[in-house]
């Protein structure tokens, strides 16, 4: 079920698609979506998130919402890789008539449960859901979302939060992807969250954190949100911005830009070094 | 007897369509006896969210709901619903085609002594330009109940807009609406007085009075404010070449726009809109607004009078 190597090269492929099919586009989000690819990579290919490239609509499937929908890449990058659609149309990332838009489009792609891509609203969503599915106490169908760490600025975020753990809901894992960084600069100067899995447990929230590159780790810790049945769960991934590019990494200038094709070359060529070759 | 407001069909209508067997759910922002989905709530408990004083997470919260197959309504007060969460509205219930029903309760200016800040007169304007959002104001009690079986009917994003008074009851009790289609409900040849939600009583009572006047006056409903029964406007103003729209919203970019919008393009003919100037509501009875911002039916007569002399 879970092989932590085959997650990794999932990974691996993932973030030269990232910067890829960012680099054709032109513009996109590479720093948020390298961030979290070890994340997006354990959830869909390290047995945690249950789903069936197949048939997109299986009713007994768990659900994935991606809050932080400028990480579009780093989604489409796992359901390419899953089969959802065929790897070809990473190449018309943000183009006219493309089935992947800048931000994730429930309407144009097959995968993607709900649209998303103004932040704040995707923890909402995901606890209407987790509240939809579970109509009966056997329902063992859990609801995932990704956020941003920038993101938790947002009011909102607080108002699910205290929703879901009014009602209890057990099936619902939230997943900050803690990188520290917006676009701005440093989230704890543009606008300090301070200590975020703290703010979940005086929610009412059971919390973790986890090394958000640890693929064995952010394994157990999601496996371990998704069986705990009593109310809802948040793993707070302490990630690196850009994860996987040297110049990326850690910038707030990368969290919206596209590389240049020399820029693409050289994180090519790291990334095939750093994750083994593989490819 | 005082007719029954338009917010009396809400929770009603909820608990009927759950007894009928349809997956109706509920999100309400702490105002469910203001709104009556408290109704809903006592006799669905497990189908009845109420997320507290949090519009934005009500908005969201139904689009899950929607998103894992629930036939989701959502109730709050009209200027919250659709100014403080437009961007839920926007960018998750309508850019994702979801099954979420906004029947927000206290529009326009006969939320009456509230004032200004509670009363919504903006709505219409805002969810009509919505890709996929349907639009309705009905007229009375029925026409309300009718009107919410028709969005939880008809698949994706409905407004389906609710008042807090009432002053005239329009239709029969087993009222069927059609979504997208306009009612004539009195035919006539010299103006047409296009109207919706509590203005259709007035607009009857300003043909009567028209009448008297030996001016015939051809009154409809204009319900389904998106989509707009085209062929029906278009119809009544060939016939009639002139129009009066008479809505309890501001002027601008509600019913009357919508009306002036597509006759402009089909059918150009002199046209009056009663409406809420470009100005916010204030305190007071709902009766005594409707004098003070010009919408009752004799300021109706006084605009078609204007128009066929």
């Amino acid at each position: 079920m879970f092989d932590a190597s085959v997650v990794a090269s999932k990974a691996a492929r993932m973030r030269r698609d990232i910067v890829e099919m960012i680099a054709a586009a032109g513009s996109g989000h590479p720093g948020g979506s390298l961030s979290a690819a070890d994340i997006v990579a354990t959830l869909y290919f390290g047995g945690v998130l249950r789903h069936d490239p197949a048939n997109p609509e299986w009713p007994e499937r768990d659900r994935f919402v991606l809050s932080k929908g400028h990480a579009a890449p780093v989604l489409y990058a796992a359901l390419a890789e899953a089969g959802y659609f065929g790897r070809d149309h990473l190449a018309t990332l943000r183009k006219l008539g493309s089935i992947l838009q800048g931000h994730p489009d429930s309407k144009k792609t097959p995968g993607v449960e709900v649209s998303t891509g103004s932040l704040g609203q995707g923890l909402s969503i995901a606890a209407g859901l987790a509240a939809g599915l579970r109509q009966n106490p056997d329902d063992d169908r859990a609801v995932f979302c990704l956020l941003g760490d920038g993101e938790l600025q947002e009011g909102q975020v607080w108002e699910a939060a205290m929703f879901a753990a009014h009602h209890g809901l057990g099936n619902l894992v939230a997943i900050v992807d803690d990188n520290g960084l917006q676009i701005d600069g440093a989230c704890s100067e543009v606008m300090c969250l301070g200590h975020i899995a703290a703010k979940f447990v005086a929610f009412g929230w059971k919390a973790a954190e986890v090394d958000g590159h640890d693929i064995p780790a952010l394994h157990d810790a999601l496996a371990a949100a998704k069986s705990h049945s009593e109310g809802p769960t948040v793993v707070v991934a302490h990630t690196i911005k850009g994860k996987g590019v040297s110049f990326m990494e850690n910038e707030a200038g990368w969290h919206g830009k596209a590389p240049s094709a020399d820029e693409l070359a050289t994180a090519l060529a790291e990334l095939a070094l750093s994750e083994g070759g593989v490819r | 007897m005082s007719p029954k407001a338009t917010r009396e069909a809400f929770g009603e209508t909820l608990v009927e369509l759950a007894r009928e067997g349809v997956d109706v759910v509920a999100v309400e922002a702490d105002l469910s006896k203001s709104t009556t989905t408290a109704k809903f709530g006592d006799a669905y408990p497990e189908r009845f969210f109420n997320v507290g004083i949090a519009e934005q997470n009500m908005i969201d919260v139904a689009a899950g709901l929607a998103v894992a197959g629930r036939v989701a309504f959502t109730g709050s007060f009209a200027v919250f619903a659709t100014g403080r969460a437009y961007d839920q509205v926007r960018n998750t219930v309508c850019y994702s085609g979801l099954d979420v029903k906004l029947a927000p309760t206290h529009s326009g200016i006969t939320v009456g002594p509230d004032g200004g800040s509670h009363q919504m007169i903006e709505d219409l304007a805002l969810m009509r330009v919505l890709p996929g959002m349907r639009v309705l104001v009905p007229a009375d009690f029925a026409a309300a109940k009718s009107a919410l079986r028709a969005a939880a009917a008809t698949p994706g994003p409905f407004y389906v807009r609710l008042g807090r008074s009432s002053f005239a009851d329009v239709y029969d009790a087993d009222f069927v609406f059609e979504v997208g289609r306009a009612y004539v409900l009195r035919e006539g040849s010299d103006v047409t007085l296009a109207a919706c939600g509590i203005m259709v009583a007035e607009a009857l009572k300003a043909a009567d009075i028209l009448a008297e006047a030996n001016v015939s006056a051809e009154v409809i409903d204009v319900a389904s404010v998106k989509p707009l029964d085209v062929d029906t406007l278009v119809a009544s103003v060939a016939k009639t070449g002139r129009i009066v729209t008479c809505e309890e919203h501001s002027v601008l970019g509600g019913m009357g726009s919508a009306v002036s919008e597509v006759l402009s393009e089909a059918c150009p003919v002199p046209t009056r809109r009663i409406g809420v100037a470009d100005v916010f509501g204030t305190s007071g009875e709902p009766a005594e607004l409707m004098e003070h911002f010009g919408l009752t039916a004799r300021h109706i007569v006084e605009a078609a009078t204007e128009l066929v002399r």
